[in-house]
């Protein structure tokens, strides 16, 4: 390790540490309303993080997360509501099994195409889904979705606490938190190495002698999987599933928190979602809760892609790579 | 299981016109996907602004004929202006950046049509309202005039590609960008050209739909995944193919119906897109690559 690697190490884990110290006693400063907008903002930051190892490491943009971020969300309701008394850990389980099949099957037929063709099956994948919860209406509840109560926090056998609105924020800040070092660790492995080669050269990935579609499907299940575990934390933080967040718009603000943060940066997207949350809320404040804000963050949108494609942590991409 | 025989003929008629405008809509796609490479997230709010603006001028001339040439050519002139402010910063990088910037658009206009004409339903008169005996049903003419109109405009997209001077620009471009270029085709202006044939032929779809079902914010978003699908199945930028696969989706998903729920038939034309892509990428109207 240079001299540099080890100055580059310590300011970087210095700004993580202080970025956690912040994060953590946030609860007690934060008002009731603000603390839950933030933990709000750590799940789609999660959910856009999860995308992030598609677009800005591997070069795929999907337009279908929305698919395994439902199943998730789906997958948490079907553990609370048939097993009693609800179990947090079974939730994450179902709900990582949910959307680990999703995404097996979607990984299966959309990695073998490339560019808009992925960018579309996906969406349309993500429909598919849709239209079944949708109309499914025994099981998934159709229109209205399901609702079910908060499962408590806790180790079988050795403690147990109901959730307040403190825990739930440090539970989904662990869960984040863990989520992107395991990522973070993943995008600096060799196989994260492979991911970024064929985003910068697919057919010399392949002369190599790297099966190109075999890492394309993992990093589509990778991401599939983190973007499930954030559906888990929504169910749990908000108590219900429903259509309208397996709906492809959910996939499109996932795409959105990455080029506003900054995509391949991991922490860039949930900057990202963080920015367009708060954006909204304060149009909202206001304007008004009828007015239309997507219109001005739309502009916004368009503007930063002609303008500021790296995002807004375009400027810090090398260093927090590094 | 006796052959319900009434019914297969019914869904035959229903899904050829809703074919039809498919194919419309899905030739504007897949003509500027054909051309620049871009895929147009946002198609299907222009054929929701499409039917709005004929809504308005319907409500303020009393004409549908005029309303449906005014949408036209207004909804030509707001693509023509999108692609020159948004896709023509674009050209040249990452053809998945003009995704986001479509989706983009997409969002805004959505927004825009939900803000300025609220979430209720509006709706169009049909310009005739004459109907004939088919079997047990009252069939409406309007539905066979849609059909015979789209095929029309269709028809008249493609002898202009293929004998109209600016039409032959057009190809040029598609086949051989730098080359049209150094021939003196104004070549960004073709593709702000393309832009807004394909924009004004979603807006004719648009109005030409309205009566059928209700006009409302949301309704692109149906149309432009249906029309994706068409456009990956009949083989990405090739207009013969979409049109043949917009008709056999829009039949499958008729058939399907008669089974089904309508909401649920839509997974038909899901399955034919995956099959699709597993045993013929390339699309299915197309020929076979040597």
């Amino acid at each position: 390790m240079t001299a540099s690697d080890k100055r580059h190490a310590i300011a970087y884990w210095t700004a993580f540490g202080i970025v956690m110290v912040l994060l953590i006693v946030a609860p007690f400063i934060l008002p009731e309303f603000w603390r839950r907008f933030l933990t709000e903002i750590l799940i789609w930051g999660l959910l856009a993080m999860s995308s992030d190892i598609l677009i800005g490491y591997t070069g795929m943009v999907s337009f279908g997360h929305s698919a395994f971020f439902g199943l998730g969300m789906y997958g948490a309701a079907a553990a609370l509501l048939m097993v009693k008394p609800p179990n947090l850990w079974l939730a994450l389980l179902y709900g990582l099994v949910g959307s680990a099949m999703v995404a097996l099957f979607v990984a299966y037929f959309s990695t073998r195409l490339r560019d808009i063709y992925f960018a579309i099956t996906t969406l349309v994948f993500s429909q598919i889904f849709y239209v079944i919860i949708f109309t499914w209406t025994e099981v998934t509840g159709g229109e209205n979705g399901l609702t079910f109560s908060r499962p408590q926090l806790g180790i079988p056998g050795i403690y147990t606490v109901p959730f307040t609105a403190e825990t739930l924020h440090w539970f989904v800040l662990a869960v984040v938190t863990a989520s992107y070092l395991i990522l973070r660790r993943i995008t600096r492995s060799p196989f994260g190495m492979v991911l970024q080669s064929i985003r910068e050269n697919e057919p010399r990935t392949r002369a190599i002698g790297y099966p190109v579609e075999r890492y394309k499907m993992m990093a589509v299940m990778l991401s599939g999987l983190f973007a499930g575990l954030a559906g888990v934390l929504y169910a749990v933080q908000n108590r219900f599933a429903a259509p309208d967040f397996v709906f492809f718009l959910i996939s499109g603000e996932a795409v959105i928190f990455n080029v506003m943060g900054g995509i391949g940066t991991l922490v860039g997207p949930i900057v990202g979602a963080g920015f367009f949350l708060v954006m909204r809320e304060g149009l909202s404040r206001i304007f008004g809760d009828q007015f239309p804000y997507l219109i001005p963050l739309g502009v916004i949108f368009i503007v930063m892609v002609i303008f500021l494609p790296q995002g807004l942590l375009g400027f810090a991409k090398r260093w927090l790579n590094r | 299981m006796a052959i319900p025989w009434d019914l297969i003929v019914i869904q035959t008629v229903n899904g050829i016109v809703t074919g039809m405008i498919l194919a419309l809509v899905a030739s504007g796609l897949t003509l500027i996907f054909g051309i620049m490479d871009v895929v147009n997230f946002a198609h299907g709010e222009l054929f929701m602004m499409g039917a709005y603006i004929g809504v308005v001028v319907l409500v303020a001339s009393g004409s549908f004929w005029i309303a449906l040439v005014l949408s036209v050519i207004s909804v030509a002139l707001l693509g023509a202006a999108m692609q020159i402010v948004t896709l023509r910063p674009l050209v040249g990088r990452d053809p998945l950046t003009t995704i986001l910037a479509t989706f983009g658009i997409s969002l805004i206009l959505q927004n825009y049509a939900l803000w300025q004409f609220g979430p209720v339903a509006r709706k169009i008169q049909e310009p005739i309202t004459g109907q004939f005996t088919l079997f047990y049903l009252q069939y409406p003419w309007y539905r066979l005039l849609i059909a015979a109109l789209s095929a029309a405009i269709i028809g008249g997209l493609y002898l202009f590609l293929k004998y109209g001077r600016y039409g032959i620009w057009i190809r040029a471009t598609t086949q051989d960008r730098v080359m049209a270029q150094a021939m003196g085709i104004p070549v960004p202006w073709v593709h702000t050209a393309v832009f807004a044939i394909g924009a004004g032929m979603a807006a004719a779809s648009g109005v030409l739909f309205g009566p059928l079902v209700g006009v409302n914010h949301a309704m692109g978003l149906d149309w432009v995944l249906k029309a994706f699908i068409v456009v990956v199945v009949g083989g990405m930028g090739n207009l013969g193919g979409s049109i043949a696969a917009a008709i056999f989706i829009s039949l499958l998903e008729a058939y399907a119906a008669i089974f089904v729920s309508p909401a649920q038939a839509v997974i038909v034309s899901f399955v034919v897109l995956i099959l699709t892509l597993l045993f013929r990428p390339t699309g299915l109207f197309v020929p076979t690559p040597k």
